[in-house]
């Protein structure tokens, strides 16, 4: 009965040709790379045999730039150019970061996200961020001999549309292909749930240095399937370092403490918080400045209990996600604890106590959010093989909205809405002959626009003049796979699509990325026109690969004189691409897109067909 | 046949076009088409392919969030049938309904205002049940009766019963925190 030959599109055009893809865990404190080998996923080490790599950025006078252990080492002597905790700053202004006080950096707060004065000039987070990621996808180059085809990478699910753009910014910064990003918690299922071969519903409790994630996933016939997710994106093991170091002050009356003081006993809090994971108490020994000694010991119990709040505030989100899943506590068949702080007893007790069964932590909890990208990231370089049916189908964490008369939010996509979505509302001019508009886009839950994070403000122009109230303007909300926002409008009685210039409140504009990308290629002395070619040809490569699989798959569905347009489309950029002139080959790539664009509609059209197929058989069974 | 991203949601999912649907067979047919669709199975592909992916799978996700609750599926058949059941025509509304309407307000205004977690709990099970039996009629009226604009007066009804529902949860989420 089946005439056509179906294409199954996630396959690769030549099952023998292995993708290099990896998966970046880009941590608070740590970020970890994992690859697929050989059918299994494994952390990439580096040449000292350590996988995890201190998310710590040195900046030296003579432009040299240190990222991980080596700078940890310079933190007391070189604190204001050695950047920690780099991803507490990603999308924020200087407002939004908790314990300011405590950090040694130079900010600068010109409004929008805050930037850091350092020995080598200004840089923002998205900079400090590429630097991490470039030592990550040299290693992984390094380890895996090739370059890579693209990344996957991490982020909190409770990350918002500026957080999530920083991220993938800092990812273009640092010249990597990202394929995709993933939620944390949704990665660790991933890693366990392909694992466990798991069937049912999962809590993801994942407390890093510096986030709290908490996500509701149903497993089912191999889809993970996201229910719902909340989260505290300020909020993590940092903040039970900082009570225990608030503790030793009060309890040794040291006030206030010199900054390398301040420092050194913070590092002895750290300790002394990861020795009470084994032992029941421990003992907090330091040398101020002063000459004064601190001698100090802490027990479990103390600590705690001084943390009681921190845990509380874990809670909270605890009970809405499972209102928003519908759910109670006793239909989670598994709760999997992810990160680094899940390993404080107390909070392995206080989530056991809340859902009535003990956590699993079977696999580390450090390296699960890597892995997890790993097999994501193997799967979407197109190295999917028949067998690998599975599919994630994540959420938007926060609502967005637009700002509407008053002060007040409007929301426009909802929370925990399936992704991709998209979402319309229509507006309308109030004055007679106006012809533009200003929109302010928010995220979050709250009524009053003020208690919302602002995501971005713009306008509209080139509406036609008419009468106040005729005018019929759309505004489109596209939300993508990644969870980030794209806006369009279009006055819709005169099909007007009107111009919208976006200004990111908390974020980079395209010119910024643009004039760093330029910088950072001078800096190494690299040729613009070089790498513009290169990746150019790279591009074409790959369209023409794909294409090339495509006519092979599907050919049927083309005549005669379709597939020698596409044919010719293909000789056309071949030629172009041995060429020197990256414009060139970036117009025949474009060629080449329109003159497939009806064929990849046919096949999808067939793949979709081939499903509602396979329905109807089903019922005939049933 | 032709498949096109303006067919009907029920037509998408191969389901009749019916208030009644069979819930299994619709997350069946949302995982498959997902699962042919979705942008992560188009990641390596050029970016014609990577965008028809997206609007696709923006569209699947549509329809599911359209037919897999009972006051959206219903809202979306009546608007397949041609009838409005936007609240601002709400004309013809009852006066037994008005009374009711009213009568739930003040007991949810009650318990909020005592702080009544117990009593808003109770309300809110006493809501999902009576809500409950709205749908049955509403079936009956669909299904049966093919009667549109008797069903778009029970969409009307249960669409407050709804905001009610929204107002009780809100409450007992304030109490919590």
């Amino acid at each position: 009965m089946a005439l056509l030959q179906i294409a199954e599109p996630g396959q690769s055009a030549e099952p023998h040709k292995h993708r290099l893809a990896v998966g970046i865990d880009l941590g608070t404190t740590n970020s970890l790379v994992a690859t697929v080998r050989n059918g299994i996923a494994v952390c990439l080490a580096d040449e000292a045999g350590r996988a995890m790599l201190p998310s710590i950025v040195r900046y030296h006078a003579d432009g040299r730039v240190e990222v991980g252990h080596t700078a940890a080492a310079a933190h007391a002597t070189d604190p204001k150019n050695t950047i920690m905790s780099v991803k507490r700053f990603m999308g924020r202004g200087l407002k939004d970061v908790s314990h300011v006080e405590s950090t040694p950096y130079d900010f600068i707060d010109a409004g929008g996200m805050v930037r850091l004065r350092t020995v080598q000039g200004v840089k923002t987070p998205v900079e400090i961020s590429a630097e991490i990621l470039k030592v990550l996808g040299a290693r992984a180059e390094a380890s895996l001999g090739g370059p890579l085809t693209g990344v996957v990478i991490t982020v909190p699910a409770y990350f918002d549309d500026a957080q999530r753009q920083a991220t993938k910014d800092a990812a273009k910064l640092a010249g990597l292909n990202v394929l995709r990003l993933l939620n944390e918690p949704t990665a660790a299922a991933v890693a366990y749930g392909l694992d466990n071969a798991s069937e049912g519903v999962y809590a993801i409790y994942d407390l890093g240095g510096g986030t709290f994630d908490l996500s509701i996933l149903k497993l089912s016939r191999g889809i993970f399937e996201v229910l719902a997710t909340n989260g505290d994106a300020a909020l993590g093991g940092d903040d039970f370092d900082h009570r225990l170091f608030c503790w030793i002050l009060d309890k040794a009356a040291i006030e206030p403490p010199t900054s390398d003081d301040a420092r050194r006993l913070l590092m002895k809090a750290r300790e002394a918080k990861e020795l009470l994971t084994a032992s029941e108490e421990a003992p907090i020994r330091a040398k101020l400045s002063s000459g004064e000694e601190v001698n100090l010991v802490v027990t479990r119990d103390e600590f705690a209990t001084m943390t009681q709040h921190l845990i509380a505030k874990t809670m909270a989100p605890m009970r809405k996600v499972l209102r928003d899943a519908g759910l109670g506590p006793e239909e989670v068949k598994g709760v999997v604890m992810v990160g680094g702080a899940t390993r404080m007893p107390q909070v392995q007790r206080a989530v056991a106590e809340f859902f009535g069964q003990e956590p699993l932590t079977n696999l580390d909890p450090d390296k699960v959010v890597a892995l997890g990208a790993a097999i994501q990231a193997n799967v979407l370089a197109g190295n999917r093989k028949d067998d690998d049916e599975w599919l994630l189908l994540d959420v938007i964490p926060l609502s967005l909205g637009l700002e509407t008369m008053g002060g007040l939010t409007e929301k426009v996509v909802p929370r925990n809405s399936t992704l991709p979505i998209a979402r319309a509302q229509e507006f309308t001019t109030f004055k007679d002959g106006q012809t533009a508009m200003a929109f302010h886009v928010v995220q979050g839950e709250r009524e009053l626009v003020k208690d919302c994070r602002s995501l971005a403000r713009f306008e509209l122009r080139g509406i036609p003049p008419m009468v106040a109230g005729a005018a019929r303007i759309r505004v489109a909300f596209q939300v993508d796979a990644d969870g980030l926002l794209s806006v369009s409008a279009r006055e819709m009685s005169s099909g007007v699509e009107a111009s919208v210039l976006v200004k990111p409140s908390y974020g980079l504009t395209d010119d910024e990325i643009a004039g760093m990308l330029k910088e950072g290629v001078e800096h190494v002395g690299d040729d613009m026109h070089a790498r513009a070619l290169r990746e150019q040809q790279v591009e074409a490569e790959r369209v023409i690969e794909a294409t090339t699989h495509a006519l092979e798959q599907d050919g049927a569905l083309l005549n005669a004189d379709e597939r020698a347009a596409i044919e010719a489309a293909i000789a056309e950029l071949k030629q172009l691409a041995t060429g020197d002139d990256p414009r060139a080959v970036k117009k025949g790539i474009e060629a080449l897109a329109r003159a497939t664009d009806e064929f990849a509609a046919r096949r999808m059209d067939s793949s979709i067909r081939s499903a509602l197929a396979g329905q109807k058989v089903d019922e005939i069974q049933v | 046949m032709s498949v096109d991203l303006q067919q009907d949601f029920f037509a998408l999912f191969g389901l009749p076009r019916r208030f009644c649907v069979d819930e299994a067979a619709l997350e069946m047919a949302y995982h498959d088409l997902q699962g042919r669709v979705h942008p992560d199975r188009f990641a390596h592909l050029p970016d014609v392919e990577k965008r028809l992916s997206m609007q696709w799978a923006t569209r699947v996700n549509e329809g599911f969030r359209t037919l897999r609750k009972p006051l959206p599926r219903a809202q979306y058949l009546l608007e397949l049938a041609g009838v409005d059941a936007g609240l601002h025509t709400n004309t013809a509304m009852s006066s037994a309904f008005l009374m009711e309407q009213m009568e739930w307000r003040e007991a949810v205004e009650e318990a909020r205002a005592a702080g009544e977690g117990h009593e808003l709990t109770q309300l809110h099970h006493r809501l999902r049940h009576h809500a409950r039996e709205v749908f049955n009629e509403l079936e009956r009226t669909i299904d049966e009766r093919h009667d549109f604009a008797a069903a778009a007066e029970i969409v009307r009804r249960l669409m407050f019963m709804e905001k009610i529902q929204h107002e009780i949860d809100d409450a007992l989420e304030a109490l919590e925190t």
